[in-house]
């Protein structure tokens, strides 16, 4: 083999489409390493180094936005689909870390594995989002799946963190062989594990594609929609996110489902593209279902942090909707949701850890009784929060609604967006009940929300994204269609 | 295509087979004649002593999982020497990267006091 030709230099290898996660991975080792250099009272320089890094990650996929690299012979691939994901889980992970200022020292995990681990995360779904091969793909899945087992159960000395740990560990890994299988499958159905190389073998003509083929794409999808949290293999995702902190429960459904649906879109739009039409019969029904279930279970909660993870799982029925109808109106809302998904629900998530009732986390939904009297702003914003993941105007939820079932009717699924808009409909019962209860009951005693400017300043900023994705949808859709279109 | 495998599944038939058989028969035909010292679980040949189920020192665990990591590393040193003289210098960069990221795993153990077995 020629060796020597494939080694011969620097320059042709693409190691710029490697720079973006590199840059957080550099840091990260950073964060770990500083960790001992601190004395106990200085660790707030943690999560600051950790925003250094993402900052300088996102400085850089700025700087190359608009390049199209591949490197590494094919593995990953930078262009504007990758990079609009980079950003975006960036962008999930800073807001992450900023309510960790807080929150973390709190509740005592203020270690340098916490930030170190978060940077590792964020790494393997920057690595995800831009893979263009199965192997690399999985190896970002893998990167920041374990980084996530740890963070769940990185309360010790609490039960339900430590079970949401184990839970989420067993029934990820058992996932994951799932996905192996398929992987191998896929291997074998292509002679390579590059998505291109499955799409030439499909659109060759000849032969209708073989068993070996949905085969592959039925194990790809069974691991993939686990990750995703979606129904039938959303059974881990209540417990998990109850358990494990609040800040890692925001960074769970907002940065790993991202990058699984960066994946996914990839995978499915590109790779497999030639049998979307076979593959949307089994996702109309994964949507309708994962939607349904997900909207009527999450009624009868009474945690809050249950009450987001069934939320969390309607809200994966809506993006399973954008893939089902596919096309470029499809995944571009995939694009726009997955953005307006991560400023709604991480703002709900900061004002979760941020509030506080008798030395413990106020998770208990009966907490946010009267929270308007004490805390206007806080309730406000919470209530902005609410609004848009019920998908009401002027909010980014509405907006990211509207073109997940436009996408839809689109592509001539009219039932699933008749479905989806009954689902938004039975949602507005539950979110709004927040907003009921924060407005109009008597107040609970004993509601702190301590000053932090970094948790409000991460407030600040997903109030604003919000709004503006509410108020100025087009730019936002002309910065998705024009990811999208890097890939198709 | 599948007959090809018709060989494997021949031998898969024939090892469990022989297997079953010779536990089958031994069963049905041989003596039985037990007594405690027959028994008892086999442990080298020495009398067993207590249980099994006792607790062990987590650091036994932290070397096995700190050797796993360096072994590794020595896995892919053994393929980067192979094909070195073709690499060359970035071959040289990427290694020096690789064990520079394993030396921070390295320093990382040794403040977490992974070899201080000292109580």
């Amino acid at each position: 083999m020629g060796a020597a030709t494939s080694f011969s230099g620097v320059s042709d290898m693409g190691l710029l489409a490697a720079a973006p996660f590199s840059a957080v991975v550099f840091f990260a080792i950073v964060v770990l390493l500083l960790d001992f250099l601190l004395p106990p009272g200085r660790k707030w320089v943690l999560p600051l180094v950790s925003l250094v890094g993402l900052l300088a990650s996102s400085v850089l996929v700025t700087f190359l936005w608009g390049r199209e690299v591949v490197g590494f012979s094919g593995a990953i691939s930078l262009d504007r689909f990758s990079s609009f994901f980079d950003l975006l889980l960036l962008l999930g992970t800073a807001l992450v870390v900023l309510s960790s200022f807080f929150y973390a020292r709190r509740e005592g995990i203020e270690r340098g594995e916490y930030y170190s681990l978060l940077l590792f995360a964020t790494s393997g779904a920057m690595l995800m989002a831009s893979a263009v091969d199965m192997v690399v793909f999985f190896l970002g899945l893998e990167i920041l799946s374990v980084s996530l087992y740890v963070l769940s159960g990185f309360f010790r000395d609490r039960t339900v963190s430590v079970e949401a740990a184990v839970k989420y560990f067993v029934l990820g890994a058992f996932a994951s062989g799932f996905l192996l299988y398929g992987i191998a499958l896929f291997y074998g159905a292509a002679g390579s594990t590059q998505y291109g190389a499955m799409q030439a073998m499909l659109s060759s003509g000849g032969d209708a594609p073989t068993l070996l083929v949905y085969a592959a794409c039925a194990l790809l999808m069974v691991g993939l929609c686990f990750k995703l949290g979606s129904v039938p293999f959303h059974m881990w995702v209540p417990d998990v996110y109850q358990g494990a902190p609040t800040s890692v429960t925001g960074y769970m459904s907002v940065v790993s489902k991202a990058a699984v649906f960066a994946a996914f879109v990839r995978i499915f739009g590109t790779g497999l593209a030639p049998v979307q039409i076979e593959l949307s019969k089994v996702l109309w029904v994964l949507a309708v279902a994962t939607m349904t279930l997900g909207n009527l279970a999450a009624i009868s909660q009474t945690n809050i942090k249950r009450m987001l993870a069934y939320s969390s799982i309607a809200h994966a029925g809506y993006l399973l909707v954008a893939l089902t109808a596919a096309g470029r109106a499809g995944y571009s809302s995939v694009l726009f949701y997955a953005l307006a998904y991560a400023f709604m629900t991480l703002g709900a998530f900061g004002v979760i850890a941020l509030l506080r009732r008798e030395e413990q986390e106020a998770l208990d939904l009966t907490s946010y009784s009267g929270l308007s009297t004490r805390h206007p702003l806080l309730s406000g914003a919470m209530a902005l929060f609410m609004i848009s993941l019920a998908g009401i105007p002027p909010t980014g939820g509405f907006f990211a609604k509207f073109y997940v079932f436009s996408a839809a009717v689109g592509a001539g699924y009219v039932d699933l967006a008749v479905i989806g808009v009954l689902n938004s409909l039975v949602s507005v019962y539950f979110y709004m009940r927040i907003v009921y209860l924060m407005y109009m009951k008597e107040e609970t005693v004993g509601i702190e929300a301590p000053p932090s400017l970094a948790a409000r300043a991460a407030l600040l900023i997903c109030v604003l994204g919000t709004l503006a994705m509410g108020v100025f949808p087009s730019g936002f859709a002309r910065l998705v269609a024009s990811s999208v279109s890097a890939i198709f | 295509m599948l007959l090809e495998y018709i060989p494997i599944l021949v031998w898969i038939c024939l090892t469990t087979g022989v297997a079953a058989a010779i536990l089958l028969f031994s069963h049905l035909i041989g003596r039985k004649r037990p007594s405690d010292e027959k028994l008892s679980p086999y442990e080298c040949g020495i009398v067993p002593t207590g249980d099994a189920r006792t607790r062990i020192p987590i650091k036994f665990y932290m070397v096995a999982m700190v050797f796993l990591i360096f072994d590794i590393e020595a896995a892919f040193l053994y393929p980067w020497a192979v094909v070195y003289r073709n690499m060359l210098f970035v071959g040289l960069i990427e290694m020096g990267l690789f064990m520079l990221i394993l030396l921070a795993g390295f320093v990382y153990i040794w403040k977490k006091g992974v070899f201080d077995w000292e109580d």
